[in-house]
């Protein structure tokens, strides 16, 4: 009876997670489809089978000057980059500070971060955008990635990380080995925070690598645009674009290399979710 | 003893300014000048008329007034219908998935490969994402494809011109999006609970259903407000999604114009009176929002939620190592 | 500060006007002209006008691109990725492409001119493109964005084969022309042979001409394309423009958007051609149910074009199909006119001659309008060459298996008036279409359409809100 039972709900278990896992990958299996057929062939309706125009979707791609696809990638991985390497350095430093020292703004400065800790930066996009006009910045990458420099939920979790793995007597220890502070944390207390850094440094370059809004305000030429603003031209489909062959590569090549790279680190991403507890 | 760490605490005090530094000049300079500078203009007639500008002129509350008369209640309500749709299936599916997950008496085939497939659509560039539903739920795209060929359908079903259709494709995806998520976060929480709560209630014959009201919910359900309230700002921020599937439209009859989006309309069109009244609404709502997780985050656990948070996180760290 | 930046500019935009006056006396036909009002250029910084090394032309797609590279005599050759055309002389001429949907094009346009004076020479814009539905707002003198084609040194003199209309619609109050254009944009019925086979048993372009003669006509024959399976037309966007080039006052007085009569009779009738099956209710253009309609596997009769429609629109999806010569075309039941590019010098460019010689060579050289003519179905801007094409027996283009196409044009072309333009109707025209959209599916009641195209202009033009929006009684 109690068998029975449990392998009923077994069966169950299975059945909606093969329902799930279908939902999930479905669309991508017609995306990856559609991207090898021509738009002759699309325009016929939809084909189980994959076509044979995935070089020629490519290279259509490839070359369209309207939409510079390959510059968009490296505009994107400049910035997700850099946003990566800026977030996990500073909000390990400001964490460190926070941490580590006393003095008499600490408990102030941890209550501000914590209060502003899901405030969300579309808020302020006004002003944001009129003071990177002022100072120059507009249409350049940089105000895309600076702001970075203060992310408070990362701090956050730097700072729980820290509580639980950096005991406060290494800090003493390399003190009295007569190691600078700066050096203290650059040589001793990063390689510790290696784990958590590796988590938020993926978390950040993937947010960073698929954020639309303020990129979208911000950048205004052609050559400076981002993945997401490209692909966004997209949906406003102009004379010359409308090969939905292409349309359906693009969508490809935006979201294809982040998927190949979660297969390699899912295992850590996935459990690196919950050691972020305060994304979203 | 203590005299000494005090003396010591002193000295180094002030790395503990230059090592936060960056972080609040960096935010002084990029929210806090852009928020005060937000407020100022919402005060304002501001805006560009084709290549001229018109004002700034002193108008008041009246950018406030007209918009709270006639547009922001609707694109408010609009948001919160989206993000709910999305919500309530993802919270739902995500603690059965993450209940079965952790049931040891369930055994489950390639839990890892299931984890990782409902995790996948968390990372998929949001704006792709839509393009991708926009191309598939087309009137003539491969899903009414696929549906005619198999002649569940008569004719194309036009997805995106009826409000519920379009509100229902916006939750889907946001749904896809997060429910793995979701689950990871819930099952980290449901295996920090002591498993000698459920071996007790074993013993005294509680069923599955049982246990999962009588236990598991109540254990876990300071990570759960954490997650509502956390989703609720993510689904304040709307935007990604309903722009790039309705062209920034909000077809069908706005119905589907987010907060977020009209702010985009008034930012393209470069009227910052208005731009900046609606900032400062959106403001206050996240203020509040902000100020509960504050609370739960920071207060000496009058609700078990840090407790519970960081339990979440030991087990998972615990998991990682296992 | 902004303020105070903008103030700057336009006095920097200022110089640069004097400036460039003074430079061109010297070089020839020139300023003459501009300048003697104008005065002397106190204080010019010597700004060099001319012999930039990069010229930056800003277009919404690659259309006069493709055109510019095919028969502009001083290409020399392309970079990979085309974005870059190179001239024999060396300079390089970059195409910075926007598309024109949700006014994306205007916006980044207006921005990169609201920069123009503080830009270095070599990022500059020295050309832009304008269509007819904003063309206004740019050629606009009070803005001083475009320069008058008198200060390149050409006058109407040198363009005397031009239809009058595409003068005028950019000549402004001061009497100044601010663009050119190598198209006339007359528009036309395009129909598919094979069904007009089917239904009215030929596909003779006179007796289908006469089959939809006029509305009522075009209305006897739908009914008929209905009886036989067929849908008339694709769907309501593609007969807005027939309607609103034929209204009787421009869409904005003052402050006020004015809804023609004839904006609500197209409303009406595509409501009940949507209910009745008359078209295929595709809710627009340039999407993928418009394409699919033009394909091989449609069963919608017609569409309307101008002559540019046939390269653009249909030949892409018809290309190695068996409808690839399954078109022909006659008269439409009511003159219209859609889109038209100018190409308009920008005030503050280095590269004076070289953007003349490009805006007289791409509009007013017979080779090359003939050329354009010929390759790429173009009504191109030359009455006389037009008149000359339309007898002529050989010149027949494939697609239309062989039928010569500027004959039914050049009456057409002749008609043209864009008195009734404003500088807001790009904006008017895709709310208008949007708005009304939801109207046509049945989610939502006239009143609340005109309520939302309130909303929407007010959004999109806040400087139209106070006078809001007058609808016909």
């Amino acid at each position: 009876m109690q068998n029975k039972k449990s392998s009923g709900r077994t069966i169950l278990a299975h059945a909606v997670l093969i329902i799930l896992a279908f939902m999930c990958l479905f669309f991508f299996y017609i995306l990856i489809i559609n991207a090898t057929r021509s738009h002759a062939q699309l325009q016929l309706g939809f084909s189980a089978l994959p076509g044979s125009s995935l070089i020629t979707n490519l290279m259509n791609v490839l070359n369209d000057p309207a939409i510079p696809i390959v510059k968009g990638i490296q505009n994107s991985l400049i910035v997700s980059g850099c946003c990566a390497a800026i977030v996990t350095y500073f909000s390990a430093l400001t964490a460190y500070g926070i941490y580590a020292y006393d003095f008499k703004l600490k408990h102030a400065a941890f209550t501000f971060i914590m209060a502003i800790l899901v405030m969300p930066t579309q808020v302020t996009a006004l002003g944001f955008l009129r003071l990177i006009t002022n100072m120059g910045m507009d249409d350049s990458l940089l105000p895309l990635i600076l702001p970075s420099v203060a992310s408070p939920s990362v701090f956050y979790f730097m700072h729980s990380y820290m509580q639980s793995s950096l005991p406060k007597e290494l800090i003493e220890a390399a003190r009295i080995d007569g190691s600078g502070e700066f050096g203290t944390f650059n040589r001793i207390v990063m390689p510790i925070m290696k784990p958590a850094i590796a988590v938020q440094a993926i978390f950040t370059f993937v947010g960073s690598w698929n954020n639309y809004f303020i990129p979208a305000l911000v950048i205004t030429s052609k050559n400076k645009q981002t993945l997401p603003i490209m692909i966004a031209t997209l949906r406003g489909a102009d004379y010359m674009n409308f090969d939905m062959g292409k349309i359906y590569m693009m969508i490809t090549i935006a979201i294809v290399p982040i998927i190949i790279v979660y297969l390699f680190l899912s295992k850590f991403i996935v459990e690196g979710v919950t050691l972020g507890g305060v994304k979203e | 003893m203590p005299n000494e760490k005090k003396i010591k605490s002193v000295s180094y005090a002030k790395w503990g300014y230059i090592f936060i530094l960056p972080f609040f000049l960096t935010y002084a300079i990029f929210s806090v000048i852009p928020l005060v500078d937000t407020i100022r203009n919402s005060f304002y007639e501001y805006y560009y008329s084709g290549l001229k500008a018109i004002g700034p002129n002193w108008v008041g509350f009246a950018n406030y007034a007209e918009m709270l008369a006639a547009d922001l209640p609707k694109y408010a309500w609009n948001t919160f219908v989206m993000w709910i749709l999305g919500f309530i299936p993802q919270i739902v599916v995500a603690l059965v998935l993450a209940s079965w997950f952790t049931d040891a008496r369930l055994k489950i085939h390639g839990k890892q490969f299931f984890k990782v497939v409902i995790y996948l659509p968390n990372l998929i560039m949001a704006s792709a994402f839509a393009m991708l539903f926009f191309a598939m739920f087309s009137n003539s795209g491969p899903v009414n494809n696929i549906l005619l060929s198999m002649g569940v359908i008569g004719e194309a079903i036009r997805f995106m011109e009826s409000t519920f259709g379009a509100r229902t494709l916006v939750a889907l995806m946001n749904f896809l999006m997060w429910f793995g998520n979701t689950t990871i976060m819930l099952m980290a929480a449901i295996m920090g609970i002591n498993p000698s709560i459920f071996e007790a209630a074993e013993l005294d014959g509680c069923t599955h259903i049982q246990k999962f009201f009588k236990i598991t919910l109540p254990q876990i359900k300071p990570l759960l407000t954490y997650t509502l309230i956390t989703s609720l700002i993510g689904g304040l921020q709307m935007f990604d999604v309903p722009q790039i599937l309705t062209g920034g439209q909000g077809a069908p009859d706005r119905t589907t114009m987010t907060l977020i989006m009209y702010l985009n309309n008034h930012l393209q069109a470069k009227n910052y009176g208005m731009a900046g009244a609606l900032s400062v609404f959106l403001f206050i709502i996240s203020g509040a929002l902000c100020w509960i997780v504050f609370k739960m985050n920071t207060d000496p656990d009058p609700d078990g939620s840090k407790f519970a948070a960081k339990r979440a996180r030991n087990a998972a760290k615990k998991g990682g190592n296992a | 500060m902004v303020m105070k930046r903008k103030v700057l500019c336009l006095a920097l935009a200022a110089l640069m006007v004097l400036g460039l006056l003074s430079g061109c006396g010297g070089s020839g036909a020139g300023g003459g002209q501009g300048s003697a009002d104008k005065g002397d250029a106190p204080g010019a910084s010597g700004e060099a006008n001319d012999g930039g090394k990069v010229l930056n032309i800003y277009v919404w797609n690659q259309e006069f691109q493709e055109k510019f590279n095919a028969n502009y005599p001083e290409v020399e050759k392309l970079s990979n990725d085309k974005s870059i055309t190179y001239l024999k002389d060396g300079t390089e001429v970059h195409w910075i492409v926007n598309p024109n949907q949700d006014g994306v094009y205007q916006q980044k346009l207006d921005e990169a001119l609201s920069k123009q004076a503080s830009a270095p020479a070599d990022e500059k814009i020295d050309m832009f493109l304008v269509e007819a539905d904003y063309a206004l707002k740019y050629i606009d003198p009070d803005v001083n964005v475009a320069l008058p084609i008198s200060q390149l040194g050409i006058t109407a003199a040198d363009v005397p084969n031009q239809y009058k209309y595409t003068l005028e619609a950019v000549t402004t109050a001061d009497g100044e022309i601010r663009g050119l254009s190598y198209q006339a944009t007359p528009g036309m019925l395009v129909y598919r042979r094979s069904i007009a086979q089917a239904v009215l048993g030929t596909d003779d372009p006179e007796t289908v001409a006469a089959a939809v003669a006029d509305w009522d006509k075009f209305y006897e024959t739908a009914e008929k394309m209905k009886a036989g399976g067929y849908y008339m037309y694709s769907g309501r966007a593609d007969t807005y423009r027939v309607y609103s080039n034929n209204v009787s006052a421009p869409w904005v007085d003052g402050n006020t958007v004015v809804v023609d009569q004839n904006m609500m009779n197209w409303v009406e009738r595509s409501m009940k051609d949507t209910q009745e099956g008359i078209n295929n209710n595709v809710p627009g253009q340039w999407i993928d149910e418009w394409n699919k309609d033009m394909g091989p596997d449609s069963k919608v009769f017609c569409f309307f074009l101008p002559a540019w429609g046939l390269d653009v629109c249909i030949k892409p999806n018809v290309e190695g199909t068996n409808a690839a010569q399954d078109w022909a075309v006659c008269p439409s039941p009511q003159g219209f006119y859609w889109g038209g590019t100018w190409l308009i010098a920008a005030n503050g460019t280095d590269n004076v001659s070289q953007v003349k010689d490009i805006m007289l060579k791409m509009t007013s050289d017979r080779d090359i309008l003939r050329s354009l003519a010929v390759n790429n179905g173009e009504m191109s801007n030359d009455q006389p060459l037009m008149e000359e094409l339309a007898q002529s027996p050989d010149f027949g283009i494939d697609l239309l298996g062989g039928q010569n196409y500027i004959g039914v044009l050049s009456d057409a072309a002749a008609s043209i008036s864009l008195a009734n333009v404003s500088p807001y109707d790009q904006g008017c025209t895709e709310e208008f279409q949007n708005t009304f959209g939801d109207y046509f599916n049945g989610k939502i009641d006239l009143e609340k359409a005109k309520a939302n195209f309130e909303t929407a202009i007010g959004e999109r033009y806040p400087e139209l809100k106070s006078g809001g929006v007058r609808w016909p009684e």
